[in-house]
């Protein structure tokens, strides 16, 4: 007995001590990797997949899914690049507005994305898996019929955004550090999704409408107007991670976003989200994005095979979803009721 | 009494689903602070009249008024804000949120100046609501961890909060333990004593006149009869019923069992769910098991099947040993299993009752190539249906969720037999099932004993172990505590026996 709580203790933080593992492992093959502007970076690349992880969650946690939220990113990258140059800048010749109003094509894209998502599950009772995968490729064709495929080159104003910091307080040897605009994003986004899946009516509501669709409807919920809210969201926050991985890279090619949805339901899941609804923090995403980008990380550090890449992260997810289910059926077996006082010995 | 205004009045309710009438002009009064009983079989159109109360359904012609004024609910919501709380059987409660959350998530009040919720207020009001229903728990307790009899509390303290005026209660104890069933009833004579009125069905005839001061009796979408509870006996509620006397509810069995075991369990121990249990079980024979709920009966019948691990022990059906059975190995050795759940474990809801008859013998239509031959399935389930007295033998074209909780559990029965089975484990199976229907379920397993198979029979309903069993054995806490030959049957003996523990007896 005390031995299962033991052991579902240790599930419940396989994802952690993995996280220790792979930091502690890489930190022996070379111990620059341990640096705290490693880690800086390793946040900072995650940032992109964590914010997408959290839009991620609000879908997961009504058991839909969304698979297009990479090719989302690429829609709106294409959009940018193509209508934001210098010379076209959308007849705005300040290039003050480019990034804001970069963002905001990046976020309208996703949100519009996410709406039309929304009214094909809500009222047409499409299954998510089929519509979100069905616009995955139709996203995907759409944007490389705008680019033609070329390589996208975002404008100064907008590669620069990269290298902003706030609070620049964190007094190091070379230079005093502050926090990047990409953490500064992901924070907000963090912050936010907290508060409105834990404080707000429509955040619990949400958690209702994953454990129970039916009993949801009969107790007078809008499940179609929450279902609908969350397929927004999650199309916002594709928009958002979309606009900051644009800056991060300044140029992409016509593999932008490219299964970005697997690394970010990977993060999710990694997060202690339940692909079957109801169960889920807006933590636990930005954990899952941190734990792959420092694998990634360390693989380079390493000098690895770039084949191998795949590799190790599939491991990764594979080992989470197994631990998911190994968890989930020893709280059943757990759950079997005592019925009579255990006899000692 | 009668000088008093009904709360909700009920007039010439009328409703036909695709031409088919089910309810012809039913009337009936709800009086503030009593529970009004409406009994019937399945199909008899109680669920069909609390629907249209409950602003699920709407009639086709009839009055209803509520207060004096007219009512007319065009939605669960409307009948909801008009003041009528629905407890339905399948409680609407979620999980994986808080007490507090549960008892207001359609109307979360919010903080006064941001969109946030204000905990503070939830949290009063859930700990006043609690108190009201005599829940000792953290409002913060998430649901998952409480029993059903505690989330049933949960959801009448949801009615009050709502000021429900009429509480309509579905079937509220099936899933209750007694002890439980004691506290509901404690609440129930709260609420009448606040001047709310009742909606009360159940086919626990003895609940019905434990807690109702009114009984209506439907039968085939009509009253046969209502009026103040002394006026009704158990038996005259059952013939209004049923349309006839009750005494052959038990039918007679002709062969008497035979001396060759089919079950035999020794020595069967799993620490903290059963203590060396030892028994067997003969051909031809009907072995009840009696407890309480949560004494281990099903756990045992689980065990026994395979479907949960035991430490010590082994079970010998016919001459194979099965020291660590899988489901698997005990069909093979010719088990069938009946489980308490029929809707979740024994029946495929969307599919007809052909597939769904035979799904547990699918190797008997399968030609070469693993193809089925339809219309070998279709003439063994017509059959089937036959014997089972299923309500219509349209086996390809009928679903079973369109049908009767008591067809739906002859299918299952029947989905059984297609395999023959030696010893079948029966575990509850006319929990929720009208009279008529439990019935014909007796004559089913009357005829699978005279064929020579076993039946081990696990119910609550202590008159029903008495009815059908040649042997009933007791069990407390895992325990075995006895063991009562069918001339050594008596009602207070047994009850005795299954409430204490072996050693109490003794001493």
């Amino acid at each position: 007995m005390s031995d299962n709580r033991l052991t579902l203790a240790l599930l419940r933080l396989a994802p952690l001590l993995l996280f220790v593992v792979i930091v502690v492992a890489f930190g022996l093959l070379n111990e620059r990797f341990l640096s705290f502007g490693n880690f800086r970076n390793i946040v900072i690349q995650a940032a992109p997949i964590a914010i997408l992880a959290i839009g991620m969650t609000f879908v997961l946690l009504i058991a839909e899914i969304d698979l297009s939220v990479g090719a989302v990113m690429y829609v709106g990258a294409s959009l940018v690049a193509i209508y934001l140059e210098p010379a076209t800048g959308f007849g705005f010749t300040d290039p003050n507005l480019w990034w804001p109003l970069s963002l905001a094509v990046f976020v309208a894209t996703g949100m519009i994305v996410g709406a039309v998502h929304g009214l094909v599950v809500t009222s047409l009772g499409i299954a998510s898996f089929i519509a979100t995968l069905a616009s995955l490729f139709m996203l995907r064709g759409l944007a490389m019929f705008l680019s033609n495929t070329r390589t996208l080159q975002f404008s100064r104003e907008i590669k620069d955004i990269n290298r902003w910091e706030i609070f620049q307080i964190v007094p190091m040897a070379d230079r005093a550090y502050g926090v990047p605009v990409a953490i500064l994003i992901l924070l907000i986004v963090f912050f936010s999704g907290w508060l409105v899946l834990r404080h707000t009516a429509f955040g619990r509501q949400i958690h209702a409408v994953g454990e129970d669709r039916e009993a949801a409807k009969k107790a007078g919920l809008a499940v179609k107007g929450i279902v609908f809210a969350c397929f927004v969201i999650c199309g916002f926050c594709a928009g958002v991670g979309g606009f900051v991985a644009a800056t991060q890279q300044g140029a992409v090619g016509p593999n932008f976003g490219l299964q970005v949805e697997f690394q970010v339901i990977a993060a999710a899941v990694l997060g202690g989200v339940s692909l079957f609804g109801g169960r889920g923090s807006v933590w636990g995403p930005v954990f899952g994005a941190i734990l792959i980008r420092t694998t990634i990380a360390g693989l380079t550090f390493v000098n690895a095979d770039p084949y191998i890449y795949p590799l190790v992260t599939a491991a990764i997810i594979f080992l989470a979803v197994a631990v998911d289910g190994l968890r989930t059926r020893m709280i059943e077996r757990m759950s079997r009721r005592m019925i009579r006082p255990l006899e000692a010995g | 009494m009668s000088e008093a205004r009904p709360l909700l009045s009920v007039s010439g309710l009328a409703k036909s689903f695709f031409g088919v009438r089910v309810l012809h002009g039913v009337d009936f009064d709800v009086f503030p602070g009593e529970a009004l009983g409406l009994v019937g079989e399945n199909g008899s159109g109680k669920s069909t009249c609390v629907n249209i109360i409950g602003g699920v359904l709407k009639p086709d012609a009839g009055e209803m008024s509520l207060n004096g004024a007219p009512y007319h609910p065009l939605s669960p919501k409307g009948a909801a804000s008009a003041g009528i709380a629905f407890i339905h059987q399948e409680l609407n409660l979620f999980g994986n949120l808080s007490i507090e959350e549960n008892l207001f998530i359609e109307r979360l009040p919010k903080h006064r100046m941001l969109p946030l919720i204000d905990r503070r207020a939830v949290r009063a009001r859930a700990v006043q609501l609690l108190r009201e229903v005599e829940l000792d728990l953290p409002p913060t307790t998430p649901v998952a961890r409480l029993s059903q009899g505690e989330r049933q509390l949960i959801e009448i303290a949801k009615a009050i909060s709502m000021n429900a005026k009429v509480v309509i209660f579905d079937e509220p104890t099936t899933s209750l333990t007694r002890h439980e069933v004691d506290r509901l009833f404690t609440i129930i004579a709260r609420l009448k004593a606040r001047g709310i009125g009742m909606i009360y069905i159940s086919h626990a005839l003895d609940d019905v006149m434990a807690v109702c001061e009114r009984i209506t009796v439907l039968r085939d979408g009509a009253v046969l009869g209502g009026g103040p509870r002394d006026e009704f006996s158990l038996a005259r509620i059952i013939s209004l019923m049923v349309g006839r006397a009750i005494d052959t509810i038990y039918p007679e069995r002709m062969v008497p069992p035979r001396a060759d075991p089919v079950l035999r369990v020794e020595g069967l121990a799993q620490p903290g769910v059963a203590k060396d249990i030892t028994f067997d079980i003969k051909e031809g024979e009907v072995v009840g098991l009696g407890g309480l709920m949560g004494s281990g009966r099903s756990e045992l019948a689980r065990m026994i099947f395979g479907l949960d691990a035991f430490s010590r022990g082994r079970i010998i059906v016919g001459d194979k040993v099965l020291a660590n059975p899988t489901p698997r190995e005990a069909i093979d050795a010719g088990m069938a299993f009946l489980t308490e759940d029929r809707r979740g474990e024994g029946l495929l809801m969307d599919f007809s009752i052909a597939e769904n008859t035979i799904l547990a013998a699918l190797g008997r239509f399968a030609r070469a190539a693993g193809m089925l031959e339809w219309r070998k399935v279709v003439t063994e389930s017509k059959t089937m249906a036959g014997r089972v007295h299923l309500s219509t033998d349209r086996v390809v074209e009928t679903r079973a969720k369109h049908l009767s909780g008591g067809n739906q559990q002859k299918i299952v029965i029947g989905k059984w037999l297609m395999r023959m089975p030696k010893l079948f484990i029966l575990d509850e199976p006319t929990r929720g099932i009208d009279v008529g229907a439990k019935q014909e379920v007796y004559r089913i397993i009357n005829a699978l004993v005279e064929a020579g198979s076993a039946v081990l029979l696990i119910s609550s309903e202590i008159e029903e172990l008495m009815g059908l069993s040649d042997r009933i054995l007791t069990i407390y806490r895992g325990e075995l505590t006895g063991s009562f030959a069918r001339a050594a049957f008596d009602r207070e003996i047994l009850m005795g026996a299954v409430t204490r523990p072996p050693r109490a007896e003794a001493g």
